[in-house]
């Protein structure tokens, strides 16, 4: 009877741990396939993606759906404008968060109480898409870069989650430091941001990622402004026209060009998704630590 | 009582002058907290002020207290819009959808990823899993749309062996629509939402699993019995923090993918206030719509917040 027992659950273990490597080759496909489809039809010759069916590999290899991607001057606009709100944007808005994360988490700070929850409250209560607008537009913030960056440079989420790594830090170190006279930008400077480089690694990277792939904005308050372009809006923008002309292949044809739409497409999107698959592996660490310590909890 | 009053006396002008000793002491924190609480105002708190164009008839060359006010009526105007209901419906349908899969698809994933005992391909699969995550909107749209083209993966595989007669035109079919939508994200978030999970997993005390194994329990049993009821005070938590955000329940799919075939199951809340306030310029409609939207995601954490209070779970607040 016992033996029996066991091999029953030894047998449940086995159907167990084949359901398990089905469900991760499964898994790791249906997470690959798209993004290597989409590589392979990047490199591909527009025209042969129209007649042959591309998987993994390209049928006739060209580099050309790049060339034709750098020649745009949307693209070239756009990257220009994505780098720098993406610099510019995650530098301010680490400074800003960091200072405010600082303040709060001071025992003595005056107004800690009712400092915090001015900013919480953010969290649950906001304007809305019309209002926001209306106050921007009256501060002369639409048809401007500063847009791109001022706006979301203070976040009451990124805030908190550098306050609750700054909260684990003994407040002896701080102390020390006031009874060798430092004031407290002296202590936030050289005491306690060494000490924050995880969680702010973590928030540079939540906010870099936001603002690379950021397109709303652009079409909300720059459209009339050619030069103020992001890349995810151009791309966007090549989304929406290809859904509109779907299907014309004679069209293609006859236009005489073997760059099509779909291959300019893949070619963006490969660019735009790079630079991010580049860095993801070395801030990796720093995102998962920054995750479950920062936690999420007010 | 005499000594009482002066000592109550004595500590009033004591506790102002401790204020003010303790406010020289941190200028930095004064100064730098007078400068945020400026921003705060001017981003955060003067878009809410805003909501007041909701009452008036607004008119962009005009102040914002020099407008005409008319009450109610953008509301009932709102209320009476056709397209409103079916974009609110629409919004919290794909909203709670996507509520659902989420938790089911991150819990499972990071319960599946949790029995994976080569560390090598647990870490393999963990790091492919929340690359999606970092993909923007626009590139995973795009994607969605390739894979279910007539040309697509999907339609060759129902076509090659499931034997589909003919491809599927999915945005064509109003049945589908919220399906892609949930599906998308769960492609995109679930490596991304399970971190928290596996993070919490790690901190389960290995003693259970021990004595688990001690009375012959199976790999399953011990996931179901064990593993699963550890979760829960995480599972709740973000549970509140997620029903807050049902209302926002996505935008570029139903921005770009969304026709007029369709319009009907893929029009949203957010979509409609842009159709409306920024389009057709009627500020007043779209910021009632705003409002609308705001109160009722505002009741939900509320709610949610008042259940957990009574079960004895975490709570945000």
């Amino acid at each position: 009877m016992k033996t029996k027992m066991k091999r029953q659950i030894h047998a449940g273990d086995v159907i167990f741990e084949i359901f398990l490597i089905l469900f991760l080759v499964i898994f790791v496909f249906v997470t690959l396939y798209p993004l290597i489809n989409t590589l392979a039809i990047s490199f591909n010759d527009g025209f042969d993606t129209v007649t042959h069916r591309i998987h993994f590999i390209p049928h006739q290899f060209t580099t050309d759906n790049y060339k034709a991607v750098f020649a745009k001057e949307g693209y070239r606009i756009g990257a220009v404008n994505t780098v720098a709100r993406t610099v510019f944007g995650t530098l301010i808005s680490l400074a800003v968060n960091a200072v405010l994360a600082f303040v709060i988490s001071r025992k003595r700070f005056l107004f800690k109480k009712s400092f915090s929850l001015f900013w919480v409250i953010t969290m649950y209560v906001n304007g809305g898409l019309i209002p926001t607008f209306i106050v921007f537009q009256k501060l002369h913030l639409t048809n401007n870069f500063l847009v791109y960056i001022i706006p979301g440079a203070a976040s009451a989420f990124n805030m908190l989650v550098i306050r609750n790594y700054m909260n684990g830090i003994p407040d002896s170190l701080e102390e020390s430091a006031q009874i060798d006279g430092a004031g407290y930008f002296k202590i936030f400077y050289s005491i306690i941001s060494p000490l924050c480089k995880p969680v702010y690694a973590t928030i540079a990277l939540f906010v870099a990622v936001y603002q690379w792939n950021s397109w709303f904005d652009a079409m909300l308050y720059n459209k009339m402004k050619d030069n103020l372009t992001v890349l995810q809006y151009e791309l966007m923008k090549q989304l929406e026209t290809a859904m509109k002309s779907a299907g014309s292949v004679e069209g293609l044809k006859n236009s005489g060009t073997s760059i099509t739409p779909t291959s300019i497409r893949a070619a963006a999107t490969i660019c735009t998704m790079v630079p991010i698959l580049f860095i993801y592996p070395f801030l990796q660490r720093y995102f998962v630590t920054g995750l479950t310590i920062g936690g999420v909890k007010e | 009582m005499a000594t009482n009053s002066v000592n109550i006396e004595e500590l009033k002008p004591h506790k102002k002058v401790k204020f003010w000793a303790e406010a020289k002491r941190q200028p930095f924190l004064l100064i730098s907290s007078a400068l945020l609480l400026l921003y705060g105002i001017i981003f955060y708190y003067l878009p809410v002020v805003g909501w007041l164009t909701a009452f008036q008839d607004y008119k962009p060359a005009k102040g914002l207290l020099d407008q005409q006010w008319v009450g109610f009526d953008k509301f009932v105007k709102l209320f009476e819009n056709e397209t409103f209901f079916l974009a609110f419906r629409n919004t919290l349908c794909m909203g709670v959808i996507n509520l659902v899969f989420h938790f089911i698809t991150a819990i499972g994933f990071a319960l599946l990823l949790n029995e994976v005992r080569i560390f090598i391909v647990k870490k393999f699969v963990q790091t492919i899993s929340y690359m999606p995550h970092f993909l923007s909107w626009i590139i995973v749209t795009a994607i969605v749309r390739d894979v279910l083209s007539a040309d697509g993966i999907v339609n060759e595989f129902l076509m090659k062996i499931c034997g589909n007669p003919q491809a599927i035109d999915f945005f064509a079919e109003k049945a589908y629509f919220w399906w892609i939508v949930a599906f998308t994200n769960v492609w995109k978030e679930t490596g991304w939402n399970a971190i928290i999970y596996l993070a919490a997993i790690t901190a389960i005390d290995p003693c259970l699993y021990e004595a688990a194994d001690m009375d012959g329990a199976s790999r399953f049993q011990k996931m179901r019995y064990i593993t699963l009821p550890s979760l829960r005070p995480t599972i709740m938590i973000l549970l509140l923090i997620n029903i807050g955000n049902v209302l926002n329940a996505g935008f570029e799919l139903q921005y770009i993918l969304g026709n007029d075939v369709i319009s009907d199951v893929s029009k949203i809340l957010d979509v409609f206030i842009l159709d409306w306030g920024i389009s057709q310029f009627d500020f007043s409609l779209g910021t009632a719509a705003g409002i609308f939207k705001s109160v009722i995601a505002l009741i939900l954490v509320c709610t949610g917040n008042f259940i957990a209070k009574k079960t004895g779970d975490e709570r945000l607040f």
